[in-house]
């Protein structure tokens, strides 16, 4: 099973001609995943060899899919092309696309997400995120594949590195599907949307959540547990040294007046009857006992 | 990037919003030329990206330029909440006969913009959220659609806005959105916006946010950025692009994503619990690819912070390898020489962690510790800089 991402996953690459987009797809290639072509406009027709494997590139989202079968699209487009990149995909009612690009305008953002609500037949993962991986099935993005393998912990994080980090705390123990949802201030699939598939996953036993400082995503994911999830949830929040209207890193991470800051979204966490570590091998730790393990 | 008063006055002006007769200054004789020049009442008021400045005697009315020259040497060099005065606005003074609210915003929480509205203008607005939420108006705005003239109408309306300033209200609103829009901004607000004795909408005071992202297609916001406001070390790890935040304590931290090296700044907060209150000395983030280049800009930034006495270098290697860390942390070291002066603790794990980790065992620098684990490597951090 796992969320969004298994075994199915066809996939392609809007921006494979590029370097970014090159590299990852075949890293993701290395990892046994599906890919299958790329797309970019204008430079459809040529064939992109890499590894052995013959990538033929498209001008289309459309195109591609139609040749293809892809039902999967990850953008490495820069984030001057990124918007129109997105509302291609969402066009061609591709079921997942997911956006790495870090630096795309929160106009932008909000622009093309509105746009896929509207749509309702594409769910975006990011901007600025590491991508999914669902160990032993499919990688799409850039988390590194060989640091653990399959098992039942679902994982959603904010951020890449603490997603990394966490897989290597537990990774004797294993993932069902581990998604960086990203940290910029609009984002397409959020902490709930995570929340709700892996409870709805048989695969997926005990689930850790990884927030950080900004808006008001941990405060909601926590009343959504209370209410929904009966699987064992341990949160991890980061940035309770960040000072106020600083903003840390990710566009999103940024404390504002009283709001958004990483206390409150650990008490939230807490109250809904989530175990918050102080540190991520506190976190990991916290799940071993809930496991057993 | 938040603008001070008198930047977002001026984009309020390019984009046709109505404003006040206005000029800036940095001196009481620049601030008398001013006030000749707009003739009549003037207000002189502080220039700080901090709320309650009034209150703080921050902005004065005067009678005539000598006065004004007056409140402007008063005002000048004051400290604000800790933010210096440098610069003040003088504007135009105006009966005023009713005060508003209007703001456009980036909505986080649902992905969406956001109007808010409300005829109890003037004070603090989150004040009025919270204890007479009736009287402040939201209400969404696609990012798709956007707001059109009959929108506006609809929006203001339902704001209750008097019927003798609906129009005018409607039209602000609308070259708002066109501020908004175009500026690639996250925050338009007008507060207060105001009715004069004579019927006019004015805006008074404004505060615009601009997104940082849009830099590449907004090349005039460059020009809007305070230099002087900026640490010495803030602006010296923006020349070299680093993501560089500077902080309180001892403890200089390098790491590499913004969640990692905002929990590691956590986990060496958590470790200085024991070792006298020691706390991190920075935020830095050296991203995906650590090459030695940007190991020792960023390691120069941090020595050159005389509050640091250790540094915790923490990297776990995604897609950046290890051994490639572990080189450039040990040239770095070479290219600063006898600059590197402070013990440094690096927990590396991750890709290729074994070759990374031979290589710093190899160079055996006399300043550089190993350790295994990051909440391991944090306390010895905090530890060393207690001593």
């Amino acid at each position: 099973m796992a969320i969004f991402l298994n075994e199915k996953s066809v996939v392609i690459v809007q921006g494979m001609t590029g370097s970014e987009g090159a590299k990852h797809t075949r890293r993701m290639l290395a990892s046994g995943t599906k890919v299958v072509g790329g797309v970019t406009p204008g430079k459809g027709g040529q064939v992109v060899e890499i590894d052995g494997h013959q990538l033929p590139v498209f001008n289309t989202v459309a195109e591609a899919m139609s040749k293809t079968g892809a039902n999967t699209s990850v953008v490495f487009v820069p984030p001057k092309f990124a918007k129109a990149a997105v509302i291609d995909a969402i066009d061609a009612a591709m079921p997942l696309v997911v956006v790495i690009t870090e630096g795309i305008p929160v106009h932008d953002a909000a622009s093309f997400y509105a746009y896929s609500v509207s749509k309702g037949t594409t769910r975006i993962i990011g901007p600025n995120c590491p991508g999914l991986i669902s160990p032993g099935k499919s990688n799409v993005g850039i988390i590194p594949a060989d640091i653990t393998g399959s098992g039942p912990i679902g994982l959603v994080s904010k951020s890449g590195t603490l997603t990394y980090q966490m897989m290597y705390e537990l990774r004797d123990i294993g993932f069902s599907t581990a998604v960086g949802i990203g940290g910029d201030p609009v984002i397409g699939t959020t902490h709930i949307d995570c929340l709700r598939a892996f409870q709805d996953d048989p695969e997926t036993t005990a689930i850790v959540m990884i927030g950080e400082i900004g808006g008001d995503a941990e405060e909601r994911a926590a009343a959504f547990i209370a209410e929904y999830v009966t699987k064992p949830v341990v949160g991890y929040v980061a940035g309770f040294t960040a000072p106020e209207g600083k903003t840390m890193g990710h566009a999103g991470a940024i404390v504002s007046g009283s709001s958004g800051t990483a206390q409150a979204k650990k008490d939230a966490l807490e109250a809904a009857g989530v175990k918050v570590g102080q540190t991520p091998s506190e976190t990991a730790q916290l799940l071993r006992e809930i496991l057993g393990r | 990037m938040d603008l001070f008063e008198y930047q977002a006055r001026d984009l309020f002006e390019k984009h046709g919003v109505p404003v006040l007769a206005a000029a800036i200054a940095t001196t009481p004789d620049e601030a008398e030329a001013a006030a000749t020049k707009i003739g009549g009442k003037v207000v002189v008021k502080a220039q700080v990206k901090v709320g309650g400045r009034g209150k703080a005697g921050g902005v004065k009315l005067a009678e005539n330029p000598a006065d004004a020259r007056e409140k402007a040497s008063a005002i000048l060099g004051m400290d604000i909440k800790g933010h210096e005065v440098r610069t003040v606005m003088i504007a135009a003074a105006a009966p005023i006969e009713s005060e508003y609210y209007l703001a456009i915003l980036l909505d986080r929480s649902n992905r969406t913009f956001l109007v808010m509205a409300s005829v109890s203008g003037g004070m603090d607005i989150e004040e009025v959220a919270h204890t007479a939420p009736e009287k402040l108006a939201k209400i969404p705005v696609s990012a798709v659609d956007g707001i059109s003239a009959a929108k506006a109408k609809e929006i203001i309306a339902a704001a209750n806005f008097p019927l003798d300033v609906a129009d005018q209200v409607s039209d602000v609103l609308l070259k708002l959105w066109e501020v908004f829009q175009s500026e690639d901004a996250t925050l338009v607000e007008v507060n207060p916006l105001v009715k004069t004795k004579d019927g006019k909408v004015i805006a008074l005071d404004g505060k615009i946010t601009l997104d940082d992202n849009a830099e590449f297609r907004q090349p005039d916001h460059a020009a809007l950025v305070d230099h002087a406001a900026a640490n010495a070390l803030e602006a010296a790890a923006k020349e070299k692009d680093l993501n560089y935040v500077k902080l309180d304590g001892e403890v200089g931290i390098i790491g590499n994503g913004a969640g990692l090296v905002m929990s590691t700044l956590d986990v060496v907060a958590y470790a200085g619990k024991k070792h006298g209150g020691v706390q991190p000395a920075n935020f830095l983030d050296i991203g995906g690819g650590a090459s030695a280049q940007i190991m020792a800009d960023g390691l120069s930034i941090i020595l050159g912070d005389s509050d640091v006495k250790s540094v915790f270098v923490n990297v776990f290697g995604g897609i950046t390898s290890c051994d490639a860390v572990a080189t450039g942390i040990v040239q770095a070291l070479e290219l600063l020489g006898p600059k590197a002066t402070k013990p440094i603790v690096v927990r590396l794990d991750g890709n290729n962690v074994i070759e990374g980790r031979a290589i710093l065992a190899k160079a055996a620098h006399p300043l550089i510790e190993q350790a295994d684990t990051m909440d391991g490597a944090a306390n010895r951090a905090a530890e060393l800089a207690a001593k």
